[in-house]
């Protein structure tokens, strides 16, 4: 053949529409005939925009091609391209034509598995074949009466590709002698009992809002699954929340999740009712180890790591904390994340020694929400602090401090057994029944959570509040005495 | 088909019937309601219509015609001595049940077990009863999977073959003395011989298909079994090898394994300990070995520790190289299909992607990279054209290397 045509710089093929396979054979068969490479077609579908404003339109094939000219494409191809077609990806035509122009020269190109194109058409022929079963899978249909008063199926179903015709014998195959519509936003097929017809695009309200039978396949959902076994991502991986909404089933998830966690919960809270018949640890080593598999409370239970004191054993100041946080929990040390590093500062800043000083936590695991990658700190509630606390008085027992300082309400809590007021009680110090004293000040998070005027003036009351603790701390005269005192408490008590 | 009454009872018997693994509704042969009266097509592959928040499949309607009992097996929530709520169906009600839901496409059919009611045979002809007005009655076509009673005559469970796609009878426990022990009314030698005469049924059928094109069919998806893992003594080896003589012996498509799960009103001779969900997992991946990648279950045991069981850190595949590191590292560009299937991390499909690309050109690590999910798992086991393992395979911390890090749970939010 010799190049006496004149080519147009630019060949452009409009197709009928988006899963238009016969006719993209065919103008494909045409175009490779023709010797025209994938650099100079460009490809969309009627109806869409037009995706090269600088190509002649090509309704016909250039009547140069050689009719001789063979062009092959192997059964796999083939195969292949009819599915990944019906893909929603625009470039997925240019994709299709540039293998089968390459496929004229490598007749094995299909089997290379590791070439990038083929993989691109595996992928999109993958991703179709998933739609198209699970189409099969999550259709719901409702039963309703037509004008003839006979029964018909409807229903409603939103594919994310362009499946709904390749998925036509499925369910005529299935559904052959009762008549159903399946309704979609962009066409609707009608079955009557012998012959298929295609309609418009439609929408979710053109199908019933109800079916009575639903009651009962929501019973038996609920009553098929194990609470025993929960396996929420096992769940979500096969059927993702996208297909939730036409799916009467789904809305009874969140209650069955709530549930079979209550029952955990449930359990775990009467397992927790003789931790004060335990024996108490001997050595904050224990203590450490113990934490590490309490499963005493839910937040125990999470999975996360938990996260020991840390300090002098024989500490004359015990710094509380509220549970540990997302940096906490990653390097398993208290006081090591944001909030940690304003505390730093501000210690150093009252002449107060961190080293000095045995840091932890009121609660010893990190409670969160977990909001896509990001873990969001939650605030323990009372019964979990209150349920962390055996742990909190055996290490107080061990370290003996001489002053507790508490950071915030939940540390308030787990030393005086109710939620003091902050804003009310900070820095002034409150003797303990074991004859330590306890100053509370806020929570240096708090602090990291205002901004302007407000987190100045936080900020000052705050190192105020650490000046006060600093002051008792470097005076000795006081410690002898309060000693006795508390000796004198405990004995007569 | 409404009233709240039926939904009571449907909640009962449908919870009564999860403790049965099996939901498949594959491998029957390929039907379509055209030309015929009712509802229902099968493919050689079944549907999942929907999943639970336990992640287990929801293919099949699978309730219990009735959950009253006269066996007392202690690990059935349903045996005699229990204290559970009972209900029954009358097959009537299985049937419209069935038909409703998969008329809304909510199911690819029936899954139909029962607690023994009068006797062995009753409960079987009652059984049959629903598959058969289910065919004959309402022309359906979609899968059904009934649960034989191996106490019941030969020729009832015979007749269920007919309307049925698949037959199972589970074997219950992996040792003999262990079903004496927890089923005292089922009796180990009643069983076998009632899967034996299944398996001859199947067998017998699809002969007699070759020859005579109306043949009657029977159970074309075959016949399954479930074993109950951690309720008797029985170590892992011990189930394996009590598997392969069941695939071995009565032809089964499938054996099932469920982990015990503790059950409300446990009886007192059960342990209270349930197993770890993962040592399920690791059994059904040595019967993959066992199905797909030609291994023996004597070499499955080789990759067990001492105690007969199978590492729950890692998978029995990589427990095996690692025992048998003289088999390493394997030619991606030379080594037969037998051998790649063998390395940790290679599924059948990668090896068959790779045996297709190997006749093109040699294959670089990039290119197995491309195929699988971990290239890193699989470098130590393999030979490419730019990469040979540099006595990898003699380290002592190659195990340390491969096992998975120990992973956070995952919460639902």
């Amino acid at each position: 053949m010799t190049p006496a045509r004149k080519i147009a710089e630019r060949v452009h093929v409009e197709l009928d529409a988006p899963d238009d396979f016969a006719g993209w054979r065919e103008r494909a068969r045409a175009l490779v005939a023709a010797h025209i490479a994938p650099e100079h077609v460009s490809w969309s579908v009627a109806g869409g925009t037009t995706g090269d404003l600088f190509a002649t339109m090509a309704s016909a094939p250039p009547p140069e091609a050689n009719p001789a000219a063979l062009v092959r494409a192997s059964a796999r191809f083939l195969d292949l391209a009819k599915t990944a077609l019906l893909h929603r990806a625009p470039e997925r035509f240019s994709l299709l034509y540039d293998l089968l122009w390459r496929l004229q020269a490598n007749r094995h190109l299909m089997d290379d598995a590791a070439d990038g194109q083929v993989r691109e058409l595996e992928r999109l022929a993958r991703t179709v074949r998933r739609d198209i079963h699970k189409m099969r899978a999550f259709v719901r249909f409702r039963s309703m009466r037509d004008e003839t008063g006979g029964e018909r199926f409807v229903a409603w179903f939103e594919p994310e590709h362009h499946i709904v015709r390749a998925n036509a014998a499925f369910f005529v195959d299935r559904f052959a002698n009762q008549q159903w519509s399946i309704l979609t936003p962009s066409l609707s097929l009608h079955w009557d009992g012998s012959a298929l017809q295609e309609g418009p695009a439609a929408r979710r309200e053109d199908a019933p809002d109800h079916d009575a039978t639903e009651a009962a396949w929501q019973r038996y959902y609920a009553s098929i699954f194990n609470p025993a076994r929960l396996k929420v991502s096992a769940m979500l991986k096969e059927m993702p929340r996208k297909y939730w909404k036409n799916m009467p089933e789904t809305r009874l998830i969140p209650d069955l999740i709530a549930g079979a966690q209550a029952r955990e919960a449930a359990m775990i809270a009467i397992a927790g009712e003789d931790i004060a018949s335990s024996p108490m640890p001997a050595n904050l080593a224990d203590i450490a180890e113990g934490i590490s598999d309490c499963s005493r409370c839910p937040i125990g239970c999470n999975g996360t790591r938990a996260v020991p004191g840390e300090g002098p054993t024989q500490a004359r100041l015990l710094i509380l904390g509220e549970q540990p946080g997302d940096t906490e929990e990653t390097m398993g040390r208290p006081f090591v994340g944001p909030a940690g590093a304003v505390l730093d500062r501000h210690l150093a800043e009252a002449g107060i020694d961190r080293s000095a000083a045995y840091l932890t936590n009121a609660v010893k695991h990190f409670k969160f929400l977990p909001r896509g990658k990001k873990r969001l700190h939650q605030n323990p509630s009372a019964r979990e602090i209150d349920h962390c606390r055996w742990w909190l008085d055996a290490e107080r027992a061990l370290v003996r401090p001489d002053w507790i300082l508490a950071l915030g309400a939940s540390a308030g809590r787990a030393l005086l057994g109710r939620t003091p007021s902050v804003g009310r009680e900070r820095g002034v110090p409150v003797p303990l029944p074991d004859g330590t004293h306890m100053l509370l000040t806020a929570h240096p998070s708090y602090l990291l959570r205002l901004e302007g005027d407000a987190r100045e003036r936080e900020t000052a009351r705050f190192v105020q509040d650490l000046k006060v603790l600093a002051e008792a701390l470097s005076s000795q005269h006081w410690r002898p005495e309060l000693r006795q005192a508390a000796e004198r408490i405990s004995t007569s008590g | 088909m409404s009233g709240s009454d039926l939904l009571e009872r449907l909640g009962i018997l449908a919870d009564a019937a999860k403790y049965d693994a099996s939901c498949a509704s594959s491998g029957t042969d390929k039907r379509s309601s055209r030309g015929g009266r009712g509802v229902g097509s099968t493919q050689g592959m079944g549907i999942c219509h929907a999943y639970a928040p336990d992640g287990r499949c929801i293919s099949l309607l699978k309730v219990l015609l009735t959950n009253h009992c006269i066996f007392d097996c202690h690990y059935c929530i349903n045996r005699k001595s229990s204290n559970v709520r009972r209900a029954r169906f009358t097959p009537a009600e299985v049937v419209q049940l069935t038909l409703d839901f998969y008329r809304r496409n909510y199911i690819e059919g029936l899954f139909l077990s029962s607690g023994i009611v009068k006797s062995s045979n009753h409960t079987m002809e009652q059984l049959t009863e629903v598959a058969r007005s289910l065919r004959e009655d309402h022309d359906f076509r979609g899968y059904i999977h009934l649960k034989a009673i191996p106490e019941a005559d030969p020729e009832l469970v015979e007749q269920a073959g007919l309307w049925a796609d698949r037959i199972s009878i589970n074997v219950e426990l992996p040792t003999d003395p262990g079903l004496a022990r927890l089923a005292p009314d089922k009796n180990a030698a009643r069983i076998e011989g009632a899967m034996g005469h299944i398996g001859s049924a199947i067998d017998e059928a699809k002969d007699a298909r070759k020859r005579f094109r109306h043949a009657p069919r029977f159970a074309p998806a075959g016949q399954s079994t479930q074993m109950i893992v951690g309720a008797d003594g029985a170590n892992d080896i011990a189930i394996i090898q009590r598997a392969s003589s069941l695939y071995g012996r009565f032809g089964l498509r499938r054996v099932y394994y469920s982990a015990f799960s503790p059950i409300p009103d446990a009886s007192a001779i059960l342990p209270l300990k349930r197993p770890p969900l993962i040592r399920e997992h690791r059994l059904y991946q040595s019967d993959w070995l066992t199905r797909f990648y030609g291994f023996a279950p004597e070499e499955i045991a080789e990759a067990a520790q001492d105690d007969g069981m199978l590492p729950l850190d890692i998978d029995p595949k990589l427990a095996w190289a690692l025992k048998r590191r003289e088999a390493f590292p394997v030619d991606v560009n030379t080594a037969p299909r037998e051998a790649l299937l063998r390395v940790p991390g290679l599924g059948t499909r990668a090896v068959d992607a790779l045996l297709a690309a190997r006749r093109h050109r040699r294959l670089r690590l990039d290119d197995v990279a491309r195929l699988t999910v971990s290239v890193a798992r699989l470098r130590p086991f393999l030979v490419a054209a730019d990469w040979r393992p540099t006595r990898l395979t003699d380290r002592v911390d190659l195990r340390r290397m491969l096992a998975p890090p120990q992973q956070q749970l995952e919460l639902f939010a």
